[in-house]
């Protein structure tokens, strides 16, 4: 049985801040899977349904209408919730929003109308996504983030270089270190932000984009261990031994540092693992994550985690505007992000997943064919 | 409506009918086609929707950009001359009968 708070069946997050905000792809198309297929799979599903309380002991869980399900074996993929302002800072005027569902979408999508002042809190990545669609769309956009640079906690200064002029190129209002006291309204709705320095920046709309959270309060309450998501190991248990978990809610161990990723790849392949482990096959978490993201025409993807690194080289393509930035420790690759740049995300994938480490040198030099490292050529 | 064969290398066939303007990655998950995942909705990002297009259709399929170009280099399967990823082909009447094989991963 599969049970969801949200009305639909699952369904693709990514183009939220992309096409179907732009108005380019409708909700009907995110759908993963036909609701009928999960039928048709012996799934039983409910939706808007959201669960309340675990009884570990009972192997039950409660719903808010107080609905008693029976379980054997339980898998929490609870997700993450986009972190609000609160309502001291002004979180809940009118005009203020998040997104991370199809009807947070559904309440932005109508009202970037051209010429609006939109204000973004935060230069991660659902921040930098709506700053674009919004140029595009015609709104003045202003983008704060209070870190000394965007992307600061994902990515090195490089990539939150390219992103900064990209972003500043299409007109956006990019400020970093800059922090925001509380957001100021009148009868309710937002009109402005007033910054720590006592500066006051009009907006008819603000987007809070100041990272998620994950789902954790259900399984905290009952009583599994938690650390910045629902602690897993390597075969997606928690610590009691009929739940399992996957997906943006969890957290576990990768090269002796304990990782949240927020990622469909993270979500796919940990959901995946559960279900073979249930199935009783042998395995274990080793996928080597992924991601991607699009602002503009500019095509974002990542491969590997850079946590931990030394270093950075980057790789000119020769192409304009096209460049990948390579992290080190020491001599050991651990990730790359490439900037419209797939050829070196598609071969850096494969070279990170086959454990080999080629040398800076090699990276740095666009005479260098990634491909000879990969594949071996053919006589 | 247009319609389509998948040949599963070493197993069945699966026919369907397709919505145009679909691509064939979304057709592929429609009629339940094993081994397509098409993990990142279709932007190039995943490679979890190749397949091999029968070579007489290959040309009706349009030309693959460089983006497509890059991301075959990373299939589970290696790629061949006649390779796609599924989702950057829409589906039209001009590809009523069109046969596609899906490669099994190892
Ligand atoms: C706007 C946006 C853009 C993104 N872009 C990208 C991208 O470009 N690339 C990328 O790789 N990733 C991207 N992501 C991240 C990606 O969407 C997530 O990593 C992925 O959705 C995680 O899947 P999940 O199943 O773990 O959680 P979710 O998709 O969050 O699903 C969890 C579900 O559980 C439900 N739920 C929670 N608690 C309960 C309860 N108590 N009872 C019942 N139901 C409950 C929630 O309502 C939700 O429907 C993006 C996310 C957002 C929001
Ligand atoms: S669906 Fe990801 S590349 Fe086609």
């Amino acid at each position: 049985m599969l049970v969801g708070e949200e009305p639909y069946a699952p369904y693709q997050r990514p183009p939220l801040s992309k096409d179907c905000l732009l108005g380019k792809l409708e909700p009907d198309r995110l759908l993963i899977r036909d609701p009928q297929w999960y039928a048709e799979q012996g799934v039983t599903t409910r939706f808007s349904t959201r669960i309340r309380e675990i009884r570990t002991s009972r192997r039950q869980v409660i719903s808010d209408q107080g609905d008693i399900l029976e379980y054997s074996k339980l898998v929490l993929c609870t997700g993450a919730g986009a972190r609000t302002l609160p309502e001291r800072m002004g979180g809940d005027l009118d005009g203020v929003f998040t997104l991370r569902t199809i009807a947070d979408m559904q309440r932005l999508r109508p009202v970037l109308q051209p010429g609006r002042r939109l204000l973004i809190l935060g230069g991660g990545y659902i921040g930098l996504e709506v700053a674009a669609v919004a140029r595009q769309l015609g709104l003045e956009v202003t983008l704060l983030e209070m870190a000394d640079r965007i992307l600061q906690r994902v990515a090195d200064r490089e990539t939150s270089g390219f992103f900064r002029d990209l972003h500043r190129e299409h007109g956006v209002v990019l400020r970093e270190s800059t922090r925001v006291a509380r957001l100021a309204g009148v009868d309710g709705r937002v009109r402005a932000a007033e910054l720590e320095s006592g500066e006051r920046i009009d907006a008819d709309l603000v987007l809070v984009g100041i990272g998620s959270q994950p789902n954790t309060a259900l399984a905290e309450s009952a009583g599994l261990e938690c650390d910045n998501g629902i602690a897993v190991t390597e075969t997606g248990r928690t610590s009691d031994p009929d739940i399992y978990a996957a997906g943006d809610c969890t957290s576990f161990v990768r090269n002796g540092v304990r990782v949240r990723l927020e990622s469909v790849q993270n979500a796919a392949d940990q959901g995946d693992l559960v279900a073979r482990v249930l199935g009783g096959e042998e395995t274990a978490y080793t996928a080597v994550p992924w991601f991607w993201s699009e602002q503009y025409d500019c095509r974002l993807q990542i491969v590997g985690l850079n946590h931990g690194h030394t270093h950075t080289v980057l790789r000119r393509s020769g192409k304009d505007r096209s460049q990948s930035v390579w992290y080190y420790a020491d001599d050991r690759l651990l990730a790359i992000d490439a900037m419209n740049d797939t050829r070196s995300f598609a071969l850096g994938r494969r070279i990170i997943e086959m454990g080999k480490h080629p040398s800076p040198e090699q990276v740095a030099d666009p005479e260098v064919d990634l491909k000879a490292l990969v594949r071996p050529p053919k006589r | 409506m247009t319609r389509i064969t998948w040949k599963i290398e070493g197993d069945r066939d699966i026919s369907g009918e397709v919505e145009d303007g679909l691509n064939l990655m979304e057709a592929a998950i429609a009629h339940d086609v094993p081994y397509i995942y098409g993990e990142c909705g279709g932007c190039l990002s995943c490679a979890t929707c190749h397949v091999f297009v029968e070579p007489e259709w290959l040309e009706m399929t349009g030309p693959v950009d460089d983006v497509e170009d890059a991301m075959l280099e990373m299939t589970d399967v290696e790629r061949r001359k006649t390779s796609r990823l599924s989702c950057q082909v829409e589906v039209s009447p001009e590809l009523d009968g069109l046969v596609l094989h899906v490669p099994i991963p190892e």
